[in-house]
Parts: C-alpha cells; structure tokens; sequence
C-alpha cells in the first residue's frame, strides 16, 4: 500500500465507522461493533505510519489547491504521529466501553451517539496528520461541531445551556483570535505549511511575535487555557464516554497538540527563543496550573474535578511549549501520551463508578472502595500517574518539563510544578480514601457492567508497563 | 436562428423581460406564465453568454438605443465591470425562477399567476437594466421600475400575513424618497453639466466644473439616494420587514440580486464618475461609508441575534453583510473593490440559498417560520436542512465554503490598509453570526421534538442544490469568482490610478 493510500484511509476509516453505524441503526450489536473495528483499523494503520515516521518515511498528500500558497493537504509530522496512535489505540478501548455505559445507563439516542462520536475521531486524526494550518483549522472547527450533539446529548436544560456555552467559547475564541492569526500569518510568509524549524523566521516582525503567540494560545480555546477553561467543565454534563475519550483525550490534546505544532513547526523554537515572546505565557501556564489544581480541590463532583485537573494538566503542555527549549518540547509531546493514558483511566473509572453504583459525588463515595475493587485498583494507576510517580509513565513527562524549565534557568517554574504535584496527590487521591476508610451505611444497589471495568484496568496497566517501553516514543 | 439578434444582445437582455412581463400579465392560467418566463430567462441567459464572449474578445461593448450616440442618445456599456455580474444574475434569476413556482402554488392565488410572473419580469429586466445602463438618468427609471416591481411583489405576500401591505408601503414611501433624492442629485448634474451620459459626465466635470459647490450638493444627493436603495446602514430600515413578509420567492430574488445590482452602480459611480474629485471621494469614504459601513456589521448583526422569525433574521443579517460589502469598498485599492466584488458574488448564493431553504420550510410549516416552529425540522425534512446548514455555516465564513473565500479576502485588503480595528470587528462579528446561525441548528435538530422523516418535495431539490453545491464548489475552487472580481476591480480602479 502506498503511503499517501494509508493517509487516506486512516482518515476516512472512522467516517465509514459512523456510516455503517448508521446503515446498521436497529441492530444494537452490529451497530456499536463498527466503533471497535474503526479504532482497530486505524489504530494498525497509526500504528504503521508511527514506524514509517521513525524510519524517515515520508507521508504526504495533496487534493487541490485552496488559495495561493494554501494546499488541502495532509502530511504527518513526528508530532501528529504520535497524537494519531495516541487517539486510535484509546479508541479501541472507548468503543468497548461505551457499549457498556451507554446501554448501563439506558441512554437513549444511542445511534446519534456513536455517529457523532466517531466523526469526532475523524476530525481528531485529520488534525493529527493535517498538512498546513489551515487545513488542521478546518478539522478544528469540524471537531467543535461534532461534539457539539455529545455534550448536548440529553437534551435537557442544563445540557442545552452547556452546550451553548461550549459552542460559543471554542468557536468563537478560534473565529474572533486563531482565524486572523492564520491570515496574519499567510500575509506575512504567503504559505501556511508545516516546516521543522518554522516558517516565520526573518519573515515576521520580531516586536509583533508575542502578540500573535497571544493570538495563538486564545484562538484555540480547546488547549483551555484560563480564562478560557469555562467549556470544559460545562462539557462534563455529557455522558461520561465523551469525558474520558474526548475531553481528556481527542479534544483537549487535539487543542495543545494544536499549539505545539504552532510552535515547533509554524513560529519554530528558535526564533522563540531568541526573541523570549513567550515568556509571559509561562506565568499564564504556571497560573492556570495553580488555580486549576485549587479549584479540583474544592469540587466534589468527581468529573468536574477531573474537569479542573485537565485544565492544570494541558497547561503543562503550553508550558513546555512555551518554554520552547528542546527538553521542555520533548517532555510536552510526551506529556500528551502520558496523561491521555492516566486521565482517560480516571474518567473510565469515574463513568464506571456511576453506571454501577449512581454515584457522583467524591464525598458519597464512603466504602465503595470494597465493592468494586478492580475499578479502584485501576483508578489507583491512573492517579498515581498523573501524580508524576515512578515507576508510572507520567513521571517521565514530569521530570522532563522540569529539567526544561531549569534549562531555561526558570526555576521558580520548578517548584510550581512541584507544589501542584503535591496538590494532585490530595485531590486525586482524597476520593480513593474515602472509598476505603469510611463505611456507608447505606445500602447500595450495584448493576453489573463488566464492560465498563475492563477498558480502565487496561489502559491503567499501560500506564505502568509504558513506563519501561518508553524509549519507543523518544526519537 | 439567433444571429439577427445577437448583435442587439445588451438591449435584449433588459428589454426582452420587459415585453415578455407585458404579454403574461393577464394570461388566466396556472402554469403558462411560469413556462414562457422560463424560455424567456433561457433566452436571457444566452444572452448573456454570447455577451460574455463578446466582452473576452473585445473588452468593452457601448450600445447605441435607436444608434443615437452619447452623450445624446441613451446606451448600455458592458465592460470588465459588470460582465461578472451580468452572468451570475442570469443564472441566479433562472434558478429562483425554477424555484419561485412551487412557493407562488402555495403563496398566492393562482388567479395572480399571470401578475405575479408579470411583475417578476419586471423586476428581473429593470435590475438587468441597472447593471447595464450607462445614463444616470436612464439609471432613474430602472430603479423606479424595480422598485414599483418589488414593490407589488412583496405586496402579494399579503395572502399569507397582512403586514406584508404595510411593509410594501414602508418600502414605497422610503424608497420614494431615495429616488427623489438620487433624481434630485442627477438634475444638478445635468443643470451644471448638461449631460446624463456617465463617460461624457467625467469628461464634463473634470473640464469645466471643477469645485463648484452644485456639483457637490448634487452628487451628495445622489450617493444619499443609492444608499436608501442599497439599505446600507442607518437607512436600511425599509429592508427588513420587506424581505420577510414578501412571499419566500420573492425575497430570494430580492435578497440575492436587488440591493446587490443598486450597489455595484454605486461603486461604479463612486470610481468611475465622481474619482474626479479624489478629495470628496475620500471625504466620503472614510468618513461616511467607512464609519456607517461599520456600524452596519456590528449593528446588524448583534439584532439579527434577538429575532424571532427566522425571514426578519436572515434580512438583518443581511444588513450586516451588505455593511461587508461596503467596507470593502471604502477601502480606495484594488484590493478593498476586488474583496467586495467577491463578497457581493458569495453573498448573493448564500443569502439566495438559506432564502430558498426557509422559504420552502413556511410551505411546509404553512406558517411564518420562527424559532420555535423549526423544531424537530433536521429530522423531518433532513436534505433541506442539511442544505441550509452548509448554507449557514458559508455564512459564519467556514474554510471549503465561498463564505470563507470573501471573508480571507476582505481581510487581505484591510491588512493591506492597515485597519486592524475593522479586521478585529469583522472577526467578533463573523463569531456573533455563529449565535444567531446556532439558535437555529439548535432548534432544527437538537431540540425535544423529534419526526419520522417525511418525503420532501424532489421539485425543489434541485434549486437549492444547485446554489447549495455552488457555495462549496466555489469554496474550493475560487479562481472564477477571484478572477470576476479583479476584472472589475482592474476596470475601476485604473481609473482611480490616472
């Protein structure tokens, strides 16, 4: 198979997903098996490019010509490479659990459900492999609107209204900032194409740099920065599916991987670097950082505090690119592997959590911990990596961020992201010690769904084994 | 079989609507008058090719009436300017004729046919007349044509909703005063000048009158007058209840083509005549058409948000983006007039596009469509409602679709101008065109009510389609409408230049 034949397909793998998704609406079984096969699909195909990647393959394809200098194109990059495996493989395993959720939670409109959810992964990998600007904008805006029905999938008044809310931040902030950025761009280099080593060198005023930085990191409203972190909180009235696969994977690390290919392949690290525009963003990152973690602690809403915790996490990812040396970019492109692992577990365990005990709430969780040991024990790994602790694969994503920051001699960066590790111990652990220390003495009716235990154990045992292969992702 | 009447091509494309409009006034019959304006727009649209190959071989084509020469007699000029425009209102008439049938079966008493279709060729050949003519005069007497054509025709919307009588009225009396105004302005002109011929008024005016206090009074009327017609901004108010209580056919053709055609004679007006005072020009621009032009896509937007009936909605958003338009043209280069040119291109299939698809939704719905009454729609009548999301979402100016081809281009031009204020105001108000555009996909499909899909008309299909495939056809693939636009912008503009 020729490699521009494999873009495509990868591509259109989950759009025939949703097709015979649809074709097959009144066969339940048939109908949520497309999801399992898409992602097996894809995930050997990303998995394929991944090892073409490494062996300087290159994978490009051009339809036709938009506007001077503007391809529609797809191209992967090292960076999209890893982002595509990322989202294809926990694919798999979303497909799997969200049979289990959906049909425990007796949700309904479940055909609409894996449609969208699987035009989602669509969008997500064609940002991966996009092959200019403007072209992962495109997907950007596609992967907005397709999410737009999950997180409005109840259709109730709190749901509309976060939707709402959800629309109009990502899509504005990406029209009103990141669509003028891109022009501004186009005017000034008259081509929008991925180049290691950036394009705007001696082509961009140096002055102006930080302001379209600024431009950048706002316009895609989906890296959540704050003060533009609102939507991912209202997006948690979804059901917990699209928390764990797209709100802790596809869409917020489509929205930082965004920002990073920006970084390393539009503006380029070293003009970065020699001009210090964005040195400014990482007090903004180390900010949102702190004030996300404080806020977790204080929601008792398991999914909203996995909601603020996303937050303080993506904006390690803007911190490492914004401090643009080489080990901090390293330690953000790993850390979009290492926490898509760790909180797509959480956010397994929290869906799990309520399809089999309808239970919300951190502070109702009292002995739970003893009826449904195989969903903490997962949660434990999950948390655990997250936290940064070795021997789990989150630690080496931790330790490089901070070895970049002392790089770039910011060492009060250091201890910021050692007092939040500190913090993540509380919030994420607080829920595993109620869980097991206090006894309810309520009675709890458990509904069996051995489907949703399943996905977490894996992926929080990758967490674990991952650690030791870790090499495969380092180039 | 055509060749006797080729050469008389520029006159027949106006007149031949006109005739025709007179011989199916009284036809009493149901399908006849919808049959003969068909040939005739066929006819129309044959017309306007043969003239576009004239146009590629020649470049410019002046047409004689009754071969009295300018400046005494009346003549038509075809050129680079209007050439595009020309082909896109032949095709876009035939389309919303196509599609006009099915919504007056519904609308109107088939008793009426024969006015209705009447009128309908009036207004075609008198908006025809407009992009063609090269007489500010003559220019008059298209526009009251029009006007008094549309004028009836939003008046027929009565059967449906009675405020469609006062809304004619508005337009009658508003209108009125536009035309006085801009007649008032062309008999300073001519008492000053003695000439209505456009290329004989530049000559006029640059050789004997330059700086007298007349001539500005009467081109102040006159640009006054076109902006009453081409409803740009704080005299834009005639258009809203006009477009939304006309019946649906009617406001398509209105919304895509009737201000459009006022506005390219404005730009043509404003470069080619009245370039001979660059000093009142830029007066004029940056400081009336500039400011309003703003004022009109922030204003027009942002009410565009509160409205509940979906027609009135389009309509403001409408001024909103006229208000595009004519921030293009302010802008003095040949960028800023190439930019607007293509927007006045997008925005004719956009607007005509969602026109049709609400239009055929009332039909359905057998009511005013507002918000709420959309409700379930996306399920019920999917492939209209998909035609109108793609519609929709060209008019937030999404890359792949010609909404976004208008809106990189028009911010080309301001970058090019430096106005990075207007380029800030353009992108929060294309972000506030999401609002209003999302209230409505909310309701189509994310809303309680849900149908079983029911079998929608085929009929109409394909008209919307056609305009719907065109949106994404020219997203892609521009070069035509680029190429259309820097023709008329090369033709205006050199004369800006010398």
């Amino acid at each position: 198979m020729s490699n521009s034949f494999l873009i495509i397909l990868g591509i259109i793998t989950p759009l025939f997903a949703a097709l015979f998704s649809y074709v097959c609406r009144y066969n339940n079984n048939l109908r949520d098996s497309f999801g399992i096969i898409g992602g097996l699909i894809t995930f050997v195909i990303s998995l394929k490019v991944f090892h073409g990647i490494q062996n300087n393959e290159v994978y490009q394809i051009t339809f036709f010509t938009l506007f001077d200098g503007v391809d529609f194109a797809f191209k992967v990059s090292a960076l999209g490479s890893i982002f595509s495996l990322v989202a294809s493989s926990l694919w798999i395993l979303a497909s799997i659990y969200t049979i289990g959720y959906m049909r425990g939670a007796g949700e309904k409109n479940q055909t609409r459900f894996v449609i969208f959810y699987s035009i989602a992964i669509h969008a997500a990998l064609a940002i991966a492999w996009s092959g200019n600007l403007l072209v992962l904008f495109i997907f950007y805006e596609i992967l907005t609107f397709s999410t737009f029905p999950l997180v409005g999938h109840k259709q109730n008044a709190e749901s509309q209204s976060a939707g709402r809310l959800y629309l109009s931040i990502l899509v504005g902030t990406s029209l009103i900032f990141f669509l003028p950025a891109i022009f501004w761009i186009w005017l000034k280099t008259g081509t929008l194409d991925f180049q290691d080593g950036g394009i705007l060198m001696n082509k961009f005023p140096a002055e102006y740099l930080s302001f379209l930085i600024a431009m950048l990191v706002f316009g895609i409203g989906k890296a959540a920065i704050m003060p533009i972190h609102r939507w991912l909180p209202a997006a948690m009235v979804a059901p917990t599916p699209v928390s764990a696969l797209l709100h802790a994977v596809a869409v917020v690390k489509a929205g930082v991987f965004s920002f990073l290919v920006v970084v390393v392949y539009i503006v380029g690290p070293d003009f970065l670097l020699q001009t210090k525009s964005s040195d400014w963003l990482v007090w903004l990152a180390c900010f949102t950082i702190m004030a996300s973690s404080i806020i977790a602690i204080t929601k008792d809403d398991l999914k909203a505090r996995l909601a603020y915790s996303t937050i303080s996490q993506l904006s390690y990812i803007i911190l490492g690119a914004a401090l643009a040396s080489s080990l901090a970019l390293k330690g953000a492109s790993f850390h979009i592997i290492t926490h898509a692992l760790g909180k797509i577990t959480l956010f397994f365990c929290a869906g799990a959590i309520y399809v089999t005990a309808h239970i919300k709430k951190v502070s109702d969780l009292k002995g739970i911990g003893y009826k449904l040991p195989l969903i903490f024990f997962a949660y434990t790994l999950g948390a655990l990596s997250i936290i940064g602790v070795p021997p789990f694969i989150g630690s080496w994503s931790k330790f490089y961020l901070i070895m970049g920051s002392i790089e770039r001699e910011f060492i009060f960066v250091a201890i910021i992201l050692g007092i939040s590790s500190l913090l993540n111990i509380y919030y994420l652990l607080q829920p595993l010690v109620i869980g097991f220390t206090q006894n309810s003495k309520k009675e709890i009716k458990l509904i069996k769904a051995p489907l949703t235990v399943w996905p977490p154990l894996i992926t929080g045992l990758g967490c674990l084994v991952f650690f030791f292969l870790c090499k495969l992702f380092f180039e | 079989m055509f060749d006797i009447f080729l050469d008389d091509a520029p006159a027949l494309v106006v007149v031949l609507p006109l005739l025709i409009s007179a011989i199916i006034a009284f036809m009493p019959s149901k399908i006849w008058p919808w049959i003969i304006s068909i040939i005739t727009l066929l006819l129309h649209l044959f017309f306007s090719l043969h003239l576009l190959k004239e146009i590629s071989v020649s470049g410019l084509i002046i047409y004689e009436f009754g071969n009295w020469e300018p400046p005494w007699g009346i003549s038509f000029k075809i050129d680079g300017v209007n050439i595009g425009l020309q082909l896109l209102f032949s095709i876009f008439v035939l389309v919303s004729t196509f599609y006009s049938r099915k919504i007056f079966l519904n609308e109107i008493d088939y008793r009426d046919f024969g006015k209705a279709y009447s009128l309908w060729l009036l207004a075609v050949g008198s908006l025809n007349g407009i992009i063609l003519t090269n007489d500010i005069f003559n220019l008059f007497v298209f526009l009251e044509i029009s006007a008094l054509a549309s004028i009836s025709l939003i008046a027929l919307g009565a059967g449906q909703n009675r405020k469609a009588l006062l809304a004619a009225f508005n337009y009658l009396i508003i209108g009125a005063i536009g035309a006085t105004f801009y007649v008032i302005g062309v008999g300073f002109a001519y008492a000053m000048t003695g000439t209505l011929n456009m290329n004989d008024l530049v000559i006029q005016l640059a050789q004997y009158f330059d700086g007298q206090l007349a001539i500005f009074a009467g081109m102040s009327f006159m640009l006054i007058g076109l902006m009453v017609k081409a409803a740009i901004f704080p005299v834009h108010i005639w258009l809203p209840p006009a477009y939304s209580y006309a019946p649906s056919a009617v406001s398509t053709l209105l919304a895509a083509l009737a201000t459009k055609t006022i506005l390219y004679f404005f730009v043509r007006l404003l470069y080619e005549v009245f370039i001979i005072y660059p000093s009142y020009l830029s007066l004029f621009l940056d400081f009336v058409l500039y400011p309003l032009s703003l004022l009109a896509i922030f204003i027009g937007t942002v009410i565009a948000i509160y409205q509940d009936d979906i027609k009135k909605l389009l309509a403001f958003s409408s001024i909103a983006q006229i208000g595009y338009i004519t921030l293009a043209f302010s802008l003095k280069d040949h960028s800023g007039v190439a930019s607007g040119f293509v927007h006045i291109f997008n925005h004719a299939l956009i607007k005509g596009g969602l026109f049709m698809a609400v239009g055929y939704f009332a039909i359905l719905y057998k009511d005013r469509v507002t918000l709420n009454s959309l409700k379930g729609f996306g399920y019920k009548y999917p492939i209209t409602s998909f035609a109108l999301l793609i519609c929709g979402l060209s008019l937030i100016g999404l890359p792949l679709t010609n909404g976004f081809i208008s809106k990189l281009y028009l911010f080309q031009a301001l970058y090019t101008n430096q106005m990075y204020f207007s380029i800030a105001l353009v992108a929060v108000s294309s972000a506030l065109a999401v609002v209003y555009f999302w209230k409505i996909v909310e309701q189509m499909w994310f809303s309680e009510i849900k149908f079983k899909s029911e079998k929608e008309d085929a009929y109409i299909y394909l008209p919307i389609w056609i305009v719907t495939i065109s949106i994404i056809v020219f997203g892609i693939y521009s070069t035509p409408i680029i190429e259309f636009s820097n023709l008329s912008a090369d033709y205006l503009i050199s004369g800006y230049q010398n």
